[in-house]
């Protein structure tokens, strides 16, 4: 028998947490500096290429690009934050409450989150988008919400789940209230379930946010964010390909990190999936 | 099975209630009052009045939703502001622009990632199995609307083989029809693969450790009968459901596609109509999609048996 | 081949994880003769599986073989060509698995799955094929034959099941059968029968066996030969009757040594009021929702009356679906019961009943799997400590102080109450489950299969353990088992229960020695009895021989 070295983390670990690690540090770092003024204009400057000073060029107003991919960031970063969170916090408590109710209260809840369900995510935004109006926090709100029927669906499944455990049973033997069951042992066993849950969310959200963006639903300009960005370069591409190019390379980097890591985290917690190594 | 048919179909009866009823309150929830805004500037005081008894403005909320539904029962979706267009047949023909490049591309999609996808399970850890996985997860973290532009600005503009932007029906002229589909079926194809590929792996790689499939083996069988006539076809469920929910959502996300290649589909029409305010469309397209995507599953669970008869049982 | 040559030769057959380079079978020989039964015995871990799987040529991916050779019918198996592997898999070697659930192919009809192997290695037409296949399904006793060539495997039981995969392996008389733990998932007495199927199957084709197996007085039982694995290694082998008599190799004593034997029969004084009594319980599980109606309840209980003396042990016995999990619930509080009258100490103890709150701090409860019954996110100390957390005038010091001192009794010490149970082996987490039932000192503790899903030698530390805490404080216990065996060592009394019904009860000795009813009959009859022998062995003995053999 010989002992193995020391374990590196699986590279789909490892890649995915390097992109993601970078998204998360360009995005503290575009909140508080970039190079340029992101929102400045310059038509002396416009649609120039990469070069020295403006490291990934400047777009139809003379805007730096770096610098708006770098705000972009922050802003995309934030608004999936504030996203994920408003639809993990009434899901779950939405879940909790079906799970712990059970019987017909269980059944029309999510009888109706089953009907909501039946929207495809994007079109629930879209439609909550048409009421709230088309600005951040109206992007927050209609994401969030589209988002929440699976939370509280996932979150039912795991509390009915656990209630099947035996160890439910024991603590409900010893003597416990409902309640004190509900928060000391099934609450506490939703939260990684909840992560990898959240985790996942953050890309779609992510990534809705940008269509939402790119279609003119999501954050209006000037102020930059991924999906307003690649809008923008739309009728330059054929000139100016790097303002479409740069966009679309940040997005589609964020997502294979949160792909991969996703993975990762997979293959953790259901080592079966993986070779019997 | 005749009674695992009627459950179904009958199960689906309350969520296209719900759907409905949600839909109606989301509109409701807009402040303002409904008639005006589904008159929308053009409104004078008497077709005004004449709105709000035709929608029963002046009874209860129920008895509002009750008149809604009956119209809708009859094909009548209402009138557009914009174009005082009846909605119901703009919504349809543009629905089948949209679906037929949904479904040409899923349909590609499939018959590339499903063989694919267990292929790899069955050579798991392999190279061919690590590089299957990698380019799917690569194609599923690449947006539609950047993956189209990327092949807009290349075969469009650089290479010039296809057209670059609009639409061609091609009951019109087929040829040039064609064409202008080529590069948004491309795109939801390349973007598709990665999403079943992964998900036919993975439900593969869990039928492969079924006692069954070591059965199979210990009988003498081949590994190619052993592969495609006990693992694949109970593999095949999981990504069958999955291929539902595909459509749907594509047909839900379909607007970015449209709007990178100016296609005139059901998904430009409701964020177009969201822009102006055109709330009869806006409310027709979110019950159209979610009535079709609310089928189209129930169809995909209905041919579920095939793959796995023991859902038919009790 | 000579007639003395064996039909099956394993040398020195030594197998390793790749990655790890961990050996997991080491060095493993043994021989099958044509027509003979081995058995292979060990626990999990043994590298039982993996030896017999290596017959096949079913080595996983993760697992090289660094040495050994298997010879069957003298030709080599371990360098041999797929192609030639795939003609003898099957048409010469069979193999039947554990799970009745996942060994048949859900999506195909049994009819297609039985005439596949037929296809591949006999020429015969469909018309032949199809005659073939309907004697054999005859023959392991299925009752509508030709029904079943259109049914599905989920329409079957899972001992119908059982007989359906004998019938797809023999269908093809081959010369050797591999059989991994074939019957462990069935009932009892289900248990026997197809045991017996699978004997008069392989004695009228000449068929050889391979059995492996935990259940060292099953293999005693059907095999002429046994092997006994332990860590990759086989530690003795030879005639059963031998072994079983007289035991070489420490690890094969202790293996006889965990078999659980009669106890001592203990006194208790009559007519005192019993620590629980049960009058007609009822209890009834509600029937799947419809859309707007329910369809009929199922009765799971039908009015069960029973006692439980001051330090009694009173076992429940009965097989799947016989409501002895359902009592235990019901008894628990874990049911509603809808109907009858729970006793404690002469109160009854629904909500709201003036017994409620001492039952719930008297009344504790051990589960069958220890990878379920502990919250994963908790460390063994508060584990312990949480049914304290109810009871008052203990302060944190005082529980800290009895959360340790039951660690000790369960023999948990080293820092074991940091640790969480993941950490730990199944037996430990017993031993903590145990401990948590016992921590705020009940009167009375329902256990529910308790040792079942332990192996052999660790389940006879376990139950040990338990009668040392029973006899230590003295409380009462449910004890529902299917083990009759596990019964027979520590019940004073024995209650058997079929379809929801008591349907005998008395003191062990009785019921074992002279049961009435037909149901506890055929359930002693499916399991071979023990009795120790000097030389530290056992000896092996059919219960209520005469009865079952007229």
């Amino acid at each position: 028998m010989r002992g193995r070295a020391v374990r590196l983390p699986p590279l789909n670990a490892l890649i995915g947490g390097v992109l993601i690690g970078t998204l998360l540090v360009v995005a503290g770092v575009g909140a508080l500096w970039t190079p340029y003024d992101p929102l400045r204009l310059s038509f002396r400057s416009k649609l120039a290429a990469p070069s020295a000073a403006f490291w990934l060029g400047t777009d139809e107003f003379g805007r730096d690009v770096l610098s708006r991919l770098m705000a972009g960031a922050a802003a995309s970063v934030w608004i999936a934050v504030l996203t994920v969170t408003l639809a993990v916090v009434v899901g779950t408590v939405v879940g909790l409450f079906s799970g712990y109710m059970r019987g017909w209260v269980d059944r029309v809840v999510m009888a109706f989150n089953d009907a909501l369900l039946a929207f495809p995510g994007i079109l629930l935004a879209l439609g909550l988008l048409a009421v709230v109006g088309a600005n951040k926090y109206g992007i927050i709100l209609a994401l969030g919400l589209a988002y929440t029927p699976s939370v509280a669906r996932i979150v039912r499944g795991t509390v009915l789940s656990l209630r099947e455990r035996e160890f439910i049973a024991a603590s409900r033997v010893m003597g416990n209230s409902e309640a004190f069951t509900m928060v000391r042992h099934i609450l506490p066993n939703c939260v990684a379930p909840l992560t990898v849950l959240a985790t996942s969310m953050f890309g779609y959200v992510l990534l809705a946010e940008s269509a939402l963006s790119f279609l003119g639903l999501g954050v209006p300009p000037p102020a930059p964010t991924w999906g307003n960005m690649l809008a923008g370069s739309r009728p330059y591409i054929g000139q100016a390909m790097w303002l479409g190019i740069f966009p679309g390379l940040c997005i589609s980097l964020t997502l294979l990190g949160i792909n991969l890591l996703g993975d990762a985290v997979r293959d953790k917690l259901d080592p079966r999936m993986r070779g019997t190594r | 099975m005749l009674r695992f048919a009627l459950t179904r179909i009958v199960m689906a009866v309350p969520t296209l209630l719900i759907v409905a009823v949600s839909v109606f309150v989301l509109i409701r929830l807009i402040p303002g009052d409904p008639a005006s805004l589904m008159l929308g500037d053009l409104a004078t005081p008497a077709s005004l009045a004449d709105l709000r008894t035709r929608l029963g403005l002046d009874q209860s909320l129920p008895v509002q939703f009750a008149i809604w539904f009956g119209n809708l029962l009859r094909g009548d979706f209402g009138v557009s502001i914009n174009s005082q267009e009846p909605i119901l047949p703009l919504i349809v023909s543009r629905f089948w622009i949209s679906a037929q490049i949904v479904l040409v591309a899923v349909l590609l999609a499939s018959l590339a990632a499903v063989p694919a996808g267990v292929v790899a399970a069955w050579k798991q850890d392999a190279s061919l199995d690590i590089g299957l996985v990698a380019l799917a997860t690569l194609l599923l973290s690449i947006p539609t609307f950047w993956l189209g532009l990327l092949l807009l600005l290349f075969f469009g503009l650089k290479l010039g083989w296809l057209p670059v932007v609009g639409y061609v029906s091609i009951g019109d002229d087929p040829w040039r029809g064609v064409l202008y589909l080529v590069m948004p079926v491309t795109t939801l194809f390349l973007h598709e693969i990665g999403v079943l590929l992964r998900m036919a792996r993975a439900s593969t790689l869990e039928v492969l450790r079924l006692d069954y499939i070591t059965h199979a083996r210990a009988k003498g069988l081949s590994e190619t009968a052993v592969l495609w006539r006990h693992a694949f076809r109970n593999a095949f469920g999981p990504t069958w459901t999955l291929i539902g929910l595909v459509l749907g959502n594509l047909l839900g996300g379909i607007a970015v596609v449209e709007t990178v290649f100016t296609i005139p589909g059901l998904g430009r029409l409701l964020v177009d109509s969201i822009f102006a305010r055109d709330y009869p469309v806006i409310q027709g397209c979110l019950l159209f999609v979610a009535l079709t995507y609310v089928l189209v599953n129930l169809v995909i669970d209905l041919c579920y048996p095939i793959f796995d008869p023991r859902v038919t049982a009790q | 081949m000579s007639p003395t040559a064996p039909l099956l030769e394993v040398r020195d057959l030594t197998l390793a994880i790749r990655a790890t380079d961990r050996t997991v079978v080491a060095g493993v020989g043994f021989a099958v003769s044509p027509g003979e039964i081995v058995g292979i015995v060990g626990e999990s871990g043994s590298g039982k599986t993996l030896a017999a799987r290596a017959v096949m040529g079913f080595v996983p991916p993760a697992v090289e073989r660094l040495a050994g050779s298997i010879l069957f019918d003298g030709e080599e198996i371990t360098t041999m060509a797929p192609k030639r592997l795939r003609a003898v898999r099957g048409a010469r070697v069979g193999m039947v698995f554990q799970e009745p659930m996942t060994s048949l192919n859900p999506s195909m009809t049994i009819g297609r799955q039985l005439e596949e192997g037929l296809a591949l290695h006999r020429g015969l037409d469909a018309a032949g094929r199809r005659g073939l296949i309907l004697e054999m399904l005859r023959r392991v006793g299925l009752a509508d034959p030709v029904g079943a060539l259109d049914a599905f495997p989920h329409q079957f039981s899972g001992g119908m099941r059982q007989r359906i995969m004998l019938a797809s392996v023999m269908l093809l008389r081959p010369a050797l059968l591999l059989a991994d733990e074939p019957t462990t998932a069935l009932d009892a007495v289900v248990q026997r029968d197809v045991m017996e199927l699978m004997v008069d199957l392989i004695k009228e084709n000449g068929t050889a066996v391979l059995l492996i197996s935990h259940d060292l007085g099953m293999v005693a039982r059907y095999c002429g030969r046994i092997v006994v694995m332990c860590r990759g290694e086989v530690v003795e082998q030879g005639r059963s009757d031998e072994i079983l008599a007289r035991p070489q190799h420490p690890y094969t004593r202790k293996l006889l040594a965990a078999m659980p034997l009669r106890g001592p029969v203990r006194a208790f004084a009559e007519g005192s009021t019993p620590i629980v009594a049960v009058r007609d319980l009822v209890v009834d599980y509600p029937g799947r929702q419809r859309f707007f109606a329910r369809s009929e309840p199922k009765r799971a209980l039908h009015g069960i009356s029973l006692d439980v003396k001051a330090g009694e042990v009173v076992a429940v016995v009965g097989g799947s679906g016989s409501g002895k999990t359902t009592l235990g619930q019901a008894i628990a509080g874990l049911v509603e019961p809808g109907g009858g009258e729970i006793l404690f100490e002469g109160k009854p103890i629904a909500r709201r009943e003036s017994g409620y709150r001492a039952y719930r701090l008297n009344c504790q409860m051990v589960f069958q799997d220890p990878y379920s019954s502990l919250d994963p996110r908790m460390t063994i100390g508060q584990l312990v400590g949480e049914p304290l957390r109810l009871v008052k005038d203990l302060d944190a010091a005082a529980r800290r102080e009895r959360v340790a001192e039951v660690l000790a009794e369960v023999g948990l010490t080293d820092g074991f109450a940091e640790r969480y149970p993941h950490e730990l082996s199944g037996g430990q987490r017993q031993r903590v489950a145990i401990a948590r039932a016992v921590v705020r000192r009940p009167s009375f503790v329902i256990a529910d299969e308790p040792v079942s899903a332990l192996d052999v030698t660790v389940r006879a530390q376990v139950l040990a353990l338990f009668l040392e805490l029973q006899k230590k404080h003295g409380f009462s216990c449910l004890f529902i088992s299917h083990d009759l065996g596990v019964v027979e060592q520590i019940a004073d009394r024995v209650v058997v229960m079929n379809e929801g019904r008591i349907v005998e009860q008395g003191p062990r000795d009785v019921i074992f020695d002279a049961p009435r009813h037909a149901y506890t009959r055929k359930l002693l009859s499916a399991v071979p009895g023990l009795e120790s022998t000097r030389d530290g062995g056992v000896r092996l003995f059919w219960r209520l021989a005469q009865a079952t053999s007229p």
